[in-house]
């Protein structure tokens, strides 16, 4: 279990609580044995289902290309599809609010659920209210919010966070799932069976009973959408369970919260994300269900729709003219699974309700990275490239993560809350700062470098384990790596040597 | 301001010094991926919708017109359903041989009276082979979104080799967007617990596709 929990016990974790910075967190997650194995299992197998499915398409190259090119010319002209896109919702019996932050999001959902009398809601996972705390505010006033998708559930009966996009409770094995619907599920409604076992089709099973009498009961249903075709005003929410489907068509009153970038332009543009998108999430040919609606429609379904189109820092991201290719994620969370640092360090560790990757270059942007964990998030990768190569639209991650710690390093200009403003170098990279330069220096002079690391393979035994100094703060987070007995470049000497030229 | 204004101005804004991009949007995207995944005949296509949907844990069946009623009664009768919903359009014949209640979806049928009916038959828009996918799109041989959704047993018709296209591309030609739409890939499932694939939580969890040649 990770140790970063925060706030009260038995109270929902405030929407934006002052996380540590990631190697702090991470450094209590690495060492947790029971997560990193949960974490290992699961990204293990889904890694290479995902290369399987990904394999069968033989153009899969291609339809990566094409939802680049087709999110890139939807950010850069956002402006007029977000207005085509209201028109289309409007004009099939939709309405459409917009919100400009997260206290404003959660505001208008407040209102309308008020509006219909109703004391609860039954929600679909959607990340994008997650990231502005929905049920936190609901909550609050008096508004309860029931988690309906599986590892939704889980996370809410736990009294936890997520750590994972498409998986929020990736870090529970089955046993710790079994022990929380068991001393949980009753004070939600009904209990778990007393015989509850720890196979998985139990587990469902136990959910689905848990789960049925609000569905069936539900007047307002919360969701966010995956995708939103201008065009056309249609709405699309790829899922699993049923769950999306219950919330989605039972109750009179849909709230979709969805931020600005998921639009696409057109209908046909679905051929090429409704193909990437289940095989690089769930790495299925396709998921079991997909709903798609158009406003309202007239005895089936919500009589009443209404999208809340969420900014809530997207605008700030899509100034930044490297940064902004973020904005190109379809939440698939292939990234998280094949990352080194991920799996080590788990989904808590980045305090973020995006996690991973994508979180690391995701949150300091939407979020800004004046604080200490926003700031360490850009660091929170060894730059291996493997996100990149599975992103389905091809986000170059560690470019935006290099860019933002140069952005941290070094300060610049950025665009908070629509306006410029000019961030000062951060605090505490200077000793970074420094050895960035004599790293820069060191590669770009071979001889220093060469007489560098023969000294140091020379003198490996009176290596200390952390560095003294203004190195402290480097190796307060990292174990120095123990020299090579010989450097790479004397090695290649002596079994090459005699074969090539010594470049 | 609204907030509407002020979303729109700082996209203005975020964008102004963006390279200008004046291309149509038919051809700002490459669409040089494929319109379907291999070359297959008729026949083969729909065996593979059936080898995939099989592969998603779906129950699979084949007969002609002819034998379509006593197969729907006799995968009714093998369940003990008590009751069936009937779509208001659903071609009558197709129940003729089945002595099972058959319940009529009215509108004002609350969702509780619907979680006590055992099973639903339907027909479909579209059936995808690559991706064994079943596109309900509510018209009148499939009712609204709800009766495919809360009875636990859902018998879905497919007429071959009319209804089947390859891929996912040639269905969204075939769906009419403004209808609301839903995808069915197998039964209701979860990877939820470990990653790990688990069929039955929310939806049907037993799905039967009946594809029916000669219809």
């Amino acid at each position: 279990m990770s140790t970063t929990h925060l706030g009260m016990p038995g109270l929902p974790p405030p929407a934006h609580p002052a996380f540590p910075p990631f190697p702090e967190a991470a450094h209590d997650a690495v060492r947790d044995e029971r997560l990193r194995g949960n974490l290992r299992h699961a990204t293990t197998t889904i890694r290479a289902k995902r290369a399987h499915a990904v394999a069968e398409l033989e153009d899969w190259q291609r339809l990566r290309e094409a939802g680049k090119r087709i999110k890139d010319h939807t950010l850069r002209h956002l402006d007029r599809y977000l207005v085509q896109l209201e028109e289309a919702v409007t004009a099939a019996g939709g309405t459409v609010h917009w919100a400009l932050d997260a206290a404003e999001a959660n505001r208008i959902v407040t209102d309308l659920v008020k509006a219909t009398g109703e004391h609860e809601v039954v929600k679909v996972k959607s990340m994008a209210t997650q990231e502005i705390g929905l049920n936190e505010a609901l909550e609050a006033e008096g508004i309860r919010a029931y988690e309906t998708d599986l590892a939704e559930l889980i996370v809410q009966l736990g009294k936890d966070r997520p750590s994972h996009i498409l998986v929020p409770a990736i870090h529970r094995n089955r046993g710790e799932i079994r022990d929380i619907f068991r001393t949980q599920m009753a004070a939600w409604g009904r209990p778990a069976p007393d015989d509850l076992s720890d196979t998985p089709a139990e587990l469902a099973e136990a959910a689905r009973l848990h789960l049925r009498e609000k569905f069936l009961r539900a007047k307002v249903g919360v969701s966010g959408a995956n995708f939103m075709v201008a065009e056309t005003g249609t709405l699309v929410v790829v899922e699993s369970e049923g769950n999306g489907r219950m919330c989605l068509t039972l109750p009179d009153t849909l709230i979709s919260v969805v931020g600005i970038e998921k639009i696409l332009p057109t209908w046909r543009d679905l051929e090429v994300f409704l193909q990437t998108l289940p095989r690089s999430s769930t790495a299925e040919r396709m998921n079991p269900y997909t709903s798609m609606w158009t406003g309202t429609t007239d005895g089936d379904g919500p009589r009443d729709f209404h999208l809340v189109l969420l900014d809530n820092g997207r605008t700030d991201t899509l100034a930044d003219d490297v940064g902004r290719q973020a904005l190109r994620c379809i939440r698939c969370s292939a990234c998280l699974n094949v990352c080194p640092v991920y799996e080590r360090a788990g989904g808590h560790a980045y305090g973020s309700v995006y996690p991973g990757p994508i979180g690391a270059i995701l949150s300091p942007q939407l979020r800004g990275t004046h604080s200490d964990i926003d700031a360490s998030l850009p660091y929170a990768s060894s730059l291996c490239g493997a996100c990149y190569d599975v992103c389905p639209v091809a986000i170059d991650i560690p470019e935006v993560l290099v860019h933002l710690r140069e952005r941290v390093v070094q300060g610049g200009e950025v665009t908070r809350e629509g306006n410029k403003v000019v961030l000062k170098p951060a605090k505490g990279h200077g000793g970074e700062r420094a050895a960035m330069r004599a790293a820069r220096w060191a590669f770009s002079h071979p001889a220093v470098l060469r007489g560098g690391q023969r000294l140091a393979s020379r003198t490996r035994r009176l290596h200390p384990r952390t560095l003294p100094g203004p190195g402290r703060a480097w190796t307060g987070t990292r174990d120095l790596p123990e020299a090579p007995a010989e450097p790479f470049r004397d090695w290649w000497q002596r079994t090459h040597g005699g074969e090539e030229d010594d470049k | 301001m609204s907030g509407r204004d002020r979303i729109l101005g700082r996209v203005r804004r975020a964008l102004a010094g963006a390279p200008e991009d004046d291309t149509p949007y038919e051809q700002a995207v490459p669409r040089d991926y494929d319109r379907r995944h291999g070359e297959r005949s008729t026949a083969e296509t729909v065996d593979l919708l059936a080898e995939n949907l099989v592969d998603y844990r779906a129950v699979v069946h084949r007969c002609d017109l002819a034998g379509l009623p006593a197969l729907i009664a006799h995968l009714l009768g093998e369940r003990d359903s008590t009751g069936v919903l009937v779509p208001p359009g659903l071609d009558a014949s197709w129940l003729s041989a089945t002595a099972v209640a058959q319940v009529a979806d009215r509108a004002d049928a609350t969702p509780h009276e619907l979680d006590r009916v055992d099973s639903v038959v339907t027909g479909c828009a579209v059936a995808i082979a690559e991706t064994g996918t079943i596109v309900l799109d509510g018209s009148a041989d499939q009712g609204r979104r709800r009766i495919t959704l809360v009875p636990d047993h859902h018998i879905c018709v497919v007429r071959v080799p009319d209804q089947v296209v390859s891929s996912v591309p040639e269905a969204l030609e075939r769906l009419v967007p403004a209808r609301p739409l839903t995808w069915i890939s197998g039964p209701s499932a979860t990877s939820d617990i470990e990653l790990d694939r688990v069929e039955g939580v929310h939806g049907p969890r037993t799905l039967e596709v009946v594809l029916v040649s000669g219809a």
